[in-house]
């Protein structure tokens, strides 16, 4: 089963790449965006076919290693 | 007095604290990640550099390492625990400190040498040092200190920050921070003040011929207070 995770930056934290890729856009002409904020994306493949096992596993996975949850949030956006 | 310094892959000031610790009187011994147990210590050192390459989170994987099982073990039963640079970073990710380090305010590698104020002094890192300011160096990519509001009150209430970046006269402005650190916090304690996680490296301010000698101050005192 192939689960995807998307792990953001929460609300407070600056984000300074997020904000130099939002000025570069603004330099290209892109300039009706209000704000960038740049996260990470993870596709893992796992052997578990159960979905709700699968997930909770991954859950286990973000909470211990994939997020730092003072800064980040996490999303299971995806089970196939 | 005896120490470990934990060297990982991608460490790379782990030789250079192994030589300072070496000249002020400590009996040194190189851990390498991958083993179980932690010789007997007195103090730890998790040393500078880029483990594992600082994929995902700087300091992150080097968290999960087999030895630092053993490590948090021994800070929690009190042992002498210092993270340096990147071992601030493997600190906070383990818990151990409150907090994260975030990239640089700027988004620049800094290189350069700092001064710092000495914020607490009831504990064995800066019991006795004479000075109020030391001058450091500090080289780092994720040196900006962060954590939450709830977290802040919390080490501020502990008095758990143990430097501020400062200029040489122990002035603490946002003008000396390098790197946008909250409050100007270039190290802090956990409660107890057994662990100590710092961005500047004292072990390299240890010989007159390459640098100042702030580090050799604190080495020597370290190693006092520990006896």
């Amino acid at each position: 089963m192939k689960i995807s995770v998307i792990i953001t930056l929460k609300k407070d934290v600056l984000d300074p790449q997020g904000k130099v890729i939002h000025q570069t856009l603004d330099g290209m002409g892109f300039d009706d965006i209000n704000e960038v904020r740049q996260g990470k994306y993870f596709e893992i493949d796992t052997n578990e076919t159960d979905k709700k096992k699968a997930k909770a596993k991954v859950e286990e996975m973000c909470k211990k290693l994939l997020t730092n949850l003072v800064i980040e949030n996490y999303k299971i956006i995806d089970l196939k | 007095m005896k120490s470990s310094v934990i060297t990982f892959p991608g460490s790379n000031c782990d030789r250079d604290m192994h030589i300072a610790l070496k000249k002020f009187g400590f009996k040194n011994k190189m851990v390498w990640h991958a083993d179980a147990d932690l010789p007997k210590s007195d103090l730890v050192v998790l040393p500078g550099g880029f483990s594992y390459g600082d994929y995902l989170r700087c300091g992150s994987m080097a968290s999960k390492s087999k030895i630092m099982q053993s490590v948090i073990n021994f800070a929690n039963s009190g042992g002498m625990v210092m993270g340096i640079c990147n071992g601030f970073q493997i600190l906070v990710e383990t818990g151990l400190v409150p907090g994260v380090l975030l990239r640089n305010k700027y988004l620049e590698f800094i290189c350069k040498n700092v001064f710092v104020k000495i914020n607490d002094k009831k504990n064995k890192y800066f019991k006795n040092v004479n000075n109020e300011v030391l001058e450091f160096h500090i080289a780092h990519n994720e040196g900006n200190y962060f954590c939450t509001n709830d977290q802040l009150k919390e080490i501020e209430d502990n008095n758990q920050i143990a430097i501020y970046y400062c200029d040489e006269k122990g002035t603490i402005e946002d003008q000396f921070n390098p790197n946008g650190s909250i409050k100007n916090i270039a190290g802090i304690f956990n409660k107890e003040k057994n662990v100590l996680g710092m961005m500047p490296h004292p072990e390299r301010m240890i010989d007159t011929s390459l640098s100042g000698e702030d580090g050799s101050l604190f080495f020597k005192n370290l190693i006092n207070n520990l006896k």
